[in-house]
């Protein structure tokens, strides 16, 4: 008995994308950004998708391309003050753009992955995010219905990954890829390393290979990867 | 100011620091001083912060600084980031504002039309954090009062606020209003009440001053 091997081509792995998808991309700034994905979605051009991103890169950088190649019809985020460009095609109607409490955005996506409805919370319940939301009571407080999300696909940054996709992140490159990676029905990974079936230590898999469908191991890592001058 | 404010900081406790000026708190605490900082994308126990020839491109803090980790650090996911806050294990942060008002309502993520640039967390860490203080100037770039009766502003948490910390006083939020604690050096009570929006109680006695 061996585990399936995953591994994919750039090219095939991003093909799966429809136009009108909705696509989770891991990242917190560059660090879990999938650059190399990103760019190839580009390439591709699918249109008419509806992004799920902590944030929008900065201008000229990763998302950013998609939101510029006007790819991007919706953006479900937490923060975008670091990419004048998407506030300014937001303020132009050019995106939608829906803001979320970041830790907020995480439980949906984890409850999306988990299986579940919704989550129950009184974060932003005094704030005109939650203006709009569905309210359920219980034991006497009143808390903001936040609904799960999923995605049709989730493009995910990992250190390295195993043919099965088993995957670890490094640093603060982890934020969003472990939760996006239980939360879409086709889930791609970029990985900086392809290890052989067990150059992953079982213990020290940050996300399990079931979860994923396709592996796609970078070669020489692009500019946008590196420490960013400003 | 911004000494004064990590005065602010006890030993023992996890401490977030907002981004903009609460993140330079971090050059006045001294390198044995027993704290754990946390950074909202990942990590308790940020060490100080790198240039960018020293840097590590998968290590920044929320804002995009390149930091280091120091002996002890962790790193876990947005889940465990944001539970970590929810859950009360943040013992004080300390937030920017565009507006506070007197009963420690805090308005920092949106001016409609103008800057929309989203909450990131600092819904949660001003919603959740044991005790929130904000570090902000006196006054806008207009001069116009940061320190209101009631915010102007979408606001992002209501009643939070327990202490500013401004270039010009040291002021709580007490159940009745404002009220001036400490002074700046050199700045008069007359100025500190005319450059606050909202009434400013005073101390009986003289004002320490910072």
């Amino acid at each position: 008995m061996r585990l399936p091997d995953k591994t994919t081509t750039l090219e095939e792995a991003v093909s799966g994308i429809a136009d009108g998808a909705v696509v989770m991309v891991g990242g917190f700034g560059v660090p879990g950004t999938p650059f190399t994905l990103i760019q190839e979605l580009v390439r591709q051009g699918q249109r008419g998708l509806t992004l799920i991103k902590n944030d929008a890169n900065e201008a000229g950088m990763g998302v950013d391309h998609l939101l510029a190649a006007g790819q991007v019809d919706r953006l479900i985020t937490t923060h975008i003050g670091l990419n004048a460009h998407a506030i300014a095609m937001m303020n132009a109607g050019e995106i939608e753009v829906e803001f979320c409490a970041q830790g907020i955005l995480a439980e949906r996506i984890r409850a999306g992955g988990a299986g579940l409805a919704a989550i129950l919370t009184d974060i932003a319940a005094d704030t005109e995010l939650a203006a709009h939301k569905q309210r359920i009571e219980i034991d006497g407080k009143r808390f903001v219905v936040e609904t799960a999300l999923r995605a049709d696909v989730a493009l995910i940054h990992a250190n390295s990954a195993d043919p099965f996709g088993n995957l670890d992140y490094v640093a603060t490159a982890r934020n969003f890829n472990p939760l996006m990676a239980m939360a879409a029905k086709r889930v791609i990974v970029e990985a900086e390393r392809l290890q052989p079936f067990g150059g992953l230590a079982a213990d020290d898999v940050h996300t399990p290979g079931p979860f994923i469908d396709c592996v796609v191991e970078l070669g020489d890592l692009s500019k946008e990867y590196a420490v960013v001058r400003r | 100011m911004v000494a004064r404010a990590a005065a602010e900081i006890a030993p023992g406790m996890v401490v977030n620091l907002g981004i903009g000026l609460p993140t330079k708190v971090v050059n006045y605490l001294d390198a044995d001083f027993p704290v754990c900082l946390h950074t909202e994308n990942g990590l308790s126990g940020i060490g100080p912060t790198l240039p960018v020839e020293r840097a590590d491109r998968n290590l920044i803090d929320a804002g995009g600084a390149y930091v280091s980790t120091v002996p002890g650090s962790a790193f876990f996911d947005s889940a465990v980031s944001f539970a970590l806050v929810r859950s009360g294990r943040l013992d004080l942060t300390m937030l920017g504002a565009f507006e506070v008002s007197q009963s420690g309502d805090l308005a920092n993520w949106k001016i409609p039309g103008k800057f929309s640039p989203g909450a990131g967390g600092g819904i949660e860490l001003a919603q959740k954090a044991r005790r929130v203080v904000v570090l902000t100037t006196h006054t806008d770039r207009a001069g116009n009062p940061k320190l209101k009766a009631d915010c102007t502003l979408p606001v992002t948490a209501r009643g939070c606020v327990s202490r500013i910390f401004t270039d010009l006083a040291v002021i709580d939020v007490t159940p009745e209003g404002f009220a001036l604690r400490e002074r700046a050096e050199g700045v008069s009570a007359a100025e500190i009440i005319e450059a606050t929006g909202a009434p400013l109680a005073l101390p009986a006695g003289d004002t320490p001053t910072f």
